[in-house]
């Protein structure tokens, strides 16, 4: 297993990919394969606050349904609405296609805090 | 340390992604769940149920014995049927769901993996109890089961196996032997949904055995690949089948699980005062069939709410691969267990509208 290195994680199998003050915020490969095929998808609105290690929404699958925790702060600026229609964009694609939030960071000192890919699967014994 | 089934090899080959089951290390999935589903619905596909418990009986009071532990009569069951039965204690709550097969020199009873060890503790007790002459014998370790179900698997499985399979009806046997080495019984049944059959042979034979039901190696577009317990889940739910630890506890009984066909309430056996009493005045609570609204997944536990009071609770829920829309198992007070019913369904604090359908969700050949 590998993940990508241009990006910071949670433990709990989220990536934030940040760029100019803005994190887009996702799920892992590891996650994804591990829930299986996802089906449901539950996301914050767009102008919604969310908080570093706080549940922002819930991914369902055949298995299972998980929370999604953020690693930053700030409030929601878009959310991909594509993932209604096809959830299943998060197991092929989670990287990209299967991002789910993109969140204006408050406080970016919580960001530094976040994993390295390595770190991440390093710690997820991967 | 989790036990392994004889093909432990094989699902570690085939990709099979190895969970705790009960006590056993089982593939829960080997290529994705949906995927392994829609094979079965479409052709076939191979289930290695080998932790399933397969115990024997022999001796004068066998059938007395089993006659008295379990709901269903076997006083007329011919030598080559299978039963499906529960067993209950005398609280009329169940201990276990089986099924119970007819051979010419004994009885062979399948349970469920989660439920083996105190089954065998309890027939032991009854036994001493009751004075019951009869031998048990634990088989499960030393055999092996193997269930192909599909809509293909009774026409590839006739170029391989010599017994009369397209004759064979749905909830009998037949014994056989591959070249004299690979002796069998195959028994028409699953709990899938689909035709098929189920396999146990003896656990030295089975790798050998599997090679040649499965080919020598898993390809996209075989008739018969490798399915997991997680399709074997999703599949069963859609067929309306319960599964113990879901719609079958100890502290339910079989008349408010629909199971009445199943229960013979003229006969005297552990449990039938209870269930008589059930039965003479009605379930109070149901098991039915969900169809919720929108793609969310109702999970064991969530409440069944009817203007704003609880009246139920789910016992299994999936986004049913075949319909394409989120289906679930619920008991709920009698009174609204009817088809057609508007409820709700609490997911996390979200009251999610569900109407009540007729089990099964999904009938083959439809």
């Amino acid at each position: 297993m590998s993940a990508p290195t241009d990006r910071k994680y949670l433990e709990t199998h989220e990536w934030h990919k940040l760029e100019g003050g803005v994190a887009t915020i996702g799920i892992t490969q590891i996650a994804a394969d591990e829930l299986t095929d996802i089906t449901f998808v539950s996301l914050p609105k767009v102008g919604a606050k969310v908080s570093a290690g706080k549940a922002f929404g819930e991914v369902e699958s055949v298995k299972a349904t998980s929370d999604m925790y953020s690693g930053v702060s700030g409030e929601v600026t878009a959310v991909n609405d594509a993932l209604n229609a096809d959830p299943g964009l998060v197991n092929r694609d989670p990287y990209e296609a299967g991002w789910m939030i993109k969140v204006k960071v408050s406080n970016p000192a919580e960001a530094e805090k976040l994993l390295g890919a390595e770190e991440y699967l390093r710690k997820t014994g991967h | 340390m989790l036990k392994r089934t004889p093909f432990y090899d094989f699902h570690v080959k085939a990709g099979g992604r190895m969970v705790d089951f009960a006590g056993w290390e089982m593939p829960v999935m080997y290529r994705g769940i949906v995927d392994e589903h829609e094979q079965t619905r479409r052709s076939g596909s191979i289930f290695d149920v080998s932790h399933m418990g397969r115990v024997h009986f022999n001796g004068k009071d066998a059938a007395a014995f089993l006659n008295k532990v379990c709901t269903r009569n076997f006083a007329d069951q011919k030598v080559g049927q299978s039963r499906y039965s529960l067993i209950c204690n005398s609280g009329g709550g169940v201990l276990d769901d089986v099924i119970v097969s007819r051979d010419s020199k004994n009885w062979l009873m399948v349970c469920n993996a989660s439920n083996r060890e105190k089954l065998l503790k309890y027939f032991h007790e009854v036994r001493h109890d009751s004075g019951l002459d009869f031998d048990m014998a634990d088989n499960t370790e030393s055999t092996a089961m193997v269930a192909l179900q599909g809509p293909k698997v009774i026409d590839r499985l006739a170029e391989h196996l010599p017994v009369d399979l397209k004759g064979m009806k749905r909830y009998h046997f037949e014994q056989g032997s591959v070249m004299g080495l690979i002796k069998f019984h195959v028994f028409r049944s699953g709990y899938t949904g689909e035709d098929g059959v189920e396999i146990i042979l003896s656990a030295k034979v089975a790798p050998m055995a599997m090679k040649m039901l499965a080919g020598k190696e898993d390809r996209e577009g075989a008739t018969l690949r490798p399915a997991g317990l997680g399709a074997r889940d999703t599949l069963r739910l859609e067929a309306g089948m319960p599964l113990y630890g879901h719609e079958l506890l100890e502290t339910l009984d079989p008349i408010s699980a629909g199971l009445g066909w199943a229960v013979d309430l003229k006969k005297e056996f552990v449990g039938v005062e209870k269930l008589r009493e059930v039965a003479g005045a009605g379930p109070r609570r149901k098991l039915v069939g969900l169809e919720l609204e929108g793609k969310r997944i109702a999970r064991q536990g969530a409440a069944v709410v009817k203007d704003g009071q609880a009246v139920g609770e789910v016992t299994s829920g999936t986004l049913s691969p075949t319909l394409g829309k989120s289906i679930a198992m619920a008991y709920v007070d009698a009174g609204l267990a009817g088809e057609g019913n508007q409820l709700e369904v609490d997911l996390k604090g979200t009251a999610n509208a569900a109407k009540v359908v007729k089990l099964p969700f999904y009938k083959r050949g439809q």
